[in-house]
């Protein structure tokens, strides 16, 4: 079974600032990790080679600075990784994003299965899985929280609002998991350092996957950012109801009789 | 790509179930006033079986014209069918934005369609505008996690695509209006029916999703115990009000996922919120900030919850709830 994985690098914490000046982003100082539930895609893809045996390969694009996140993918059992790099890459929205994605995933050729994680912390769209799916023409299931292979059938767990619904389709297909799927390994220092010695990151960049410039990154993006601000939430005129631990509850009671609800 | 040929406002309807969801009527009324801007026709397009009664219900709700495809594969959402039908539908007519809310069923037939044609979209959207100008729709949604908001835009694409969180817009009043039912063809394919649904295990929730809910009383880590958690769905009952959480609180297992407010749960805009034992994280807020009267209760002064309540109140909650309780249940009985 070929499993791809496809994992983002994302920043760390939710934290950032704008510049006063330039109204640009400041993320330096920011610690990255690998997108939590693309954590929970590579467990899954783990598991299921080790059940069914087989081939796992991670694919990033992102900087330079993304190999550390596969590194640790390689780290904990993933069997080759593939760092999609280029400055032609930068500033891609989803639909770039998924172009390059999917122009790399067809180059590796053959394949069983695509996982993704539902949605990124910073991009936080959900959309390049299914986008994946939709260029690569597999079937898709989102918001999986369990997979379970047999034979060339899939099934899986997928959740709705009023529950879950129990899904199958036929291999090959695409599915984005959530993170009630599993609890991710984490890799040992020995297994990174290993991974650093034995095992190899390769780079594909633009001319390599034969894609012109007017495709991938900002240039390919249909979506421009046009205004970026933070947003204003406070009313600033709150009430302090106060006294005694009575008077606040007679206080509060006071207060939603005075509006008729109750 | 010839922008102009592009014209008229559609929203996706999405039944479920034989019924619409309310984010469908609530992105009708968000639409009826973004096509009267642009003079343009309001589309509702609508997939399913003996769904006439519902082409009319979008016609109350402001749709001029109801796109429908009957067939009985298309009672259940899927992926292939879906997209296919709608794509196709678009390509044939040309209109300028294409409105989905960002459910379940809209977050995985959004992109795919947008994929398809090549267009742009946004994710999320918690309010939409237009220029009438240019006629770009300004699609803003929070980023980071709410910590930033971003206006997006789609210059050279059409249509111009958005999903939008449920709760956020307004439908219109329900009312008798003209409008044209258009059949169009299902057009499936043995292809098209990749992945089937076996069954649905559905999750016993009581209560109303908490979109809907007029009133709300939330807990957060503040609560302190399962126990707890309950005495304040006591509380809840005898406000008449649903029970919300913070994720701090889902994840400590003293709520179901179903009940979580905020960025990664749901987004609300009860008449009454009250937030107990929140510290008021900005992810939090997001989901709950359009709250007509917010009431704070947490025993630290500082917490930024306070900054967006109308009323606050330090307190210890062990003290205060079941004081509250018994204020209420006594306030009652004197009735
Ligand atoms: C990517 C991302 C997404 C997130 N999404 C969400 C989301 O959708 N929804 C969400 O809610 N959070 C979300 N969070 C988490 C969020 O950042 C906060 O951590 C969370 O909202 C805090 O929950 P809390 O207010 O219950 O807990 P705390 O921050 O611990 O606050 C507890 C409050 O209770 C008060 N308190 C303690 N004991 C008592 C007592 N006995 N009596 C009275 N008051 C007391 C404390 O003073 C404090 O004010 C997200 C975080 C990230 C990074
Ligand atoms: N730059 C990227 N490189 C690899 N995978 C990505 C990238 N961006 C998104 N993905 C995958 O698509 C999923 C959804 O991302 P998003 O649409 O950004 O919310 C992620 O969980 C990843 O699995």
């Amino acid at each position: 079974m070929n499993i791809i994985v496809c994992l983002k690098q994302v920043p760390g914490t939710n934290d950032v600032r704008l510049d006063p000046e330039t109204g640009s982003l400041i993320r330096e100082g920011v610690p990255s990790i690998i997108n939590p539930e693309d954590r929970n895609a590579l467990e899954k893809a783990l598991l299921l080679r080790e059940e069914h045996g087989g081939n796992v390969v991670v694919i990033s694009m992102g900087p330079p600075q993304a190999e550390v996140a596969l590194r640790d993918a390689l780290a904990i059992g993933a069997d080759e990784a593939i760092l999609l790099c280029d400055k032609a890459f930068a500033g891609a929205d989803t639909l770039a994003t998924s172009f390059t994605l999917g122009s790399a995933i067809k180059k590796l050729g053959h394949f069983d299965l695509v996982l993704c994680g539902t949605k990124t912390l910073d991009g936080n769209t959900g959309q390049v899985g299914p986008q994946l799916a939709e260029l690569l023409d597999l079937p898709q299931i989102t918001y999986a929280r369990r997979v379970e292979i047999q034979g060339e059938i899939l099934k899986a767990e997928r959740v709705f609002e009023e529950g879950y619904e129990l899904m199958e389709t036929r291999l090959p297909a695409l599915v984005t998991v959530t993170r009630e799927i599993n609890e991710p390994r984490i890799p040992s220092i020995d297994q990174i350092m290993q991974s650093y010695r034995e095992k190899e990151v390769k780079t594909w960049g633009a001319a390599y996957l034969g894609l012109y410039e007017h495709s991938v990154g900002l240039d390919g993006s249909a979506t421009k950012m046009s205004k970026i601000y933070k947003p204003e939430f406070g009313k600033g005129k709150v009430e302090f109801i106060e006294g005694s631990m009575e008077d606040m509850a007679q206080g509060l009671l006071a207060k939603l009789k005075e509006r008729n609800l109750i | 790509m010839s922008l102009n040929e592009y014209r008229g406002v559609w929203v996706f309807a999405e039944q479920n179930d034989g019924r619409l969801r309310r984010v469908s009527l609530e992105l009708l009324g968000k639409g009826r006033e973004l096509a009267d801007r642009l003079r343009v026709d309001l589309v509702a397009i609508l997939l399913g079986e003996d769904a006439g009664k519902l082409c009319t219900e979008l016609i109350d709700y402001g749709a001029d014209k109801v796109l429908w495809a009957d067939d009985p594969e298309l009672r259940c959402y899927r992926t292939d069918t879906y997209t296919k039908i709608i794509a196709s539908q678009i390509m044939e007519h040309k209109p300028e934005i294409l409105l989905v809310g960002a459910t379940y069923v809209g977050r995985d037939l959004a992109p795919r369609i947008a994929r398809r044609l090549g267009t742009g979209l946004s994710a999320d959207c918690t309010s939409l505008d237009i220029d009438e100008e240019t006629r770009l729709l300004q699609q803003t949604c929070p980023a980071f996690g709410g910590n930033l908001m971003v206006t997006i835009l789609t210059p050279k694409e059409r249509p111009q695509m958005a999903t939008v969180q449920p709760g956020v817009m307004q439908p219109l009043q329900k009312s008798t209006r003209k409008g044209e039912i258009i059949s169009i063809p299902a057009d499936i394919e043995h292809k098209d029916m990749r992945v089937s649904r076996l069954r649905v295990i559905e999750e016993t929730r009581r209560g109303i999703g908490l979109e809907q809910a007029e009133r709300i009383v939330s807990g957060g880590m503040g609560i302190g115990s399962v126990e707890n958690f309950k005495m304040l769905g006591k509380l809840a009952e005898l406000l008449g009000a649903e029970v919300g959480a913070t994720r701090n609180a889902v994840e400590a297992g003293w709520a179901s996922s179903d009940r979580m407010i905020g960025q990664t749960g749901k987004t609300v805009r009860p008449t009454l919120y009250i937030a107990c034992g929140i510290s008021g994280a900005i992810q939090h807020i997001v989901g709950m900030k359009d709250s007509e009267l917010t009431i704070a209760i947490s025993k630290d002064p500082k917490a930024p919850i306070f900054q967006i309540a109308d009323y606050g109140i330090v307190a210890d909650l062990h003290q205060l709830i079941p004081l509250l309780i018994q204020e209420l249940l006594r306030y009652k009985g004197a009735r």
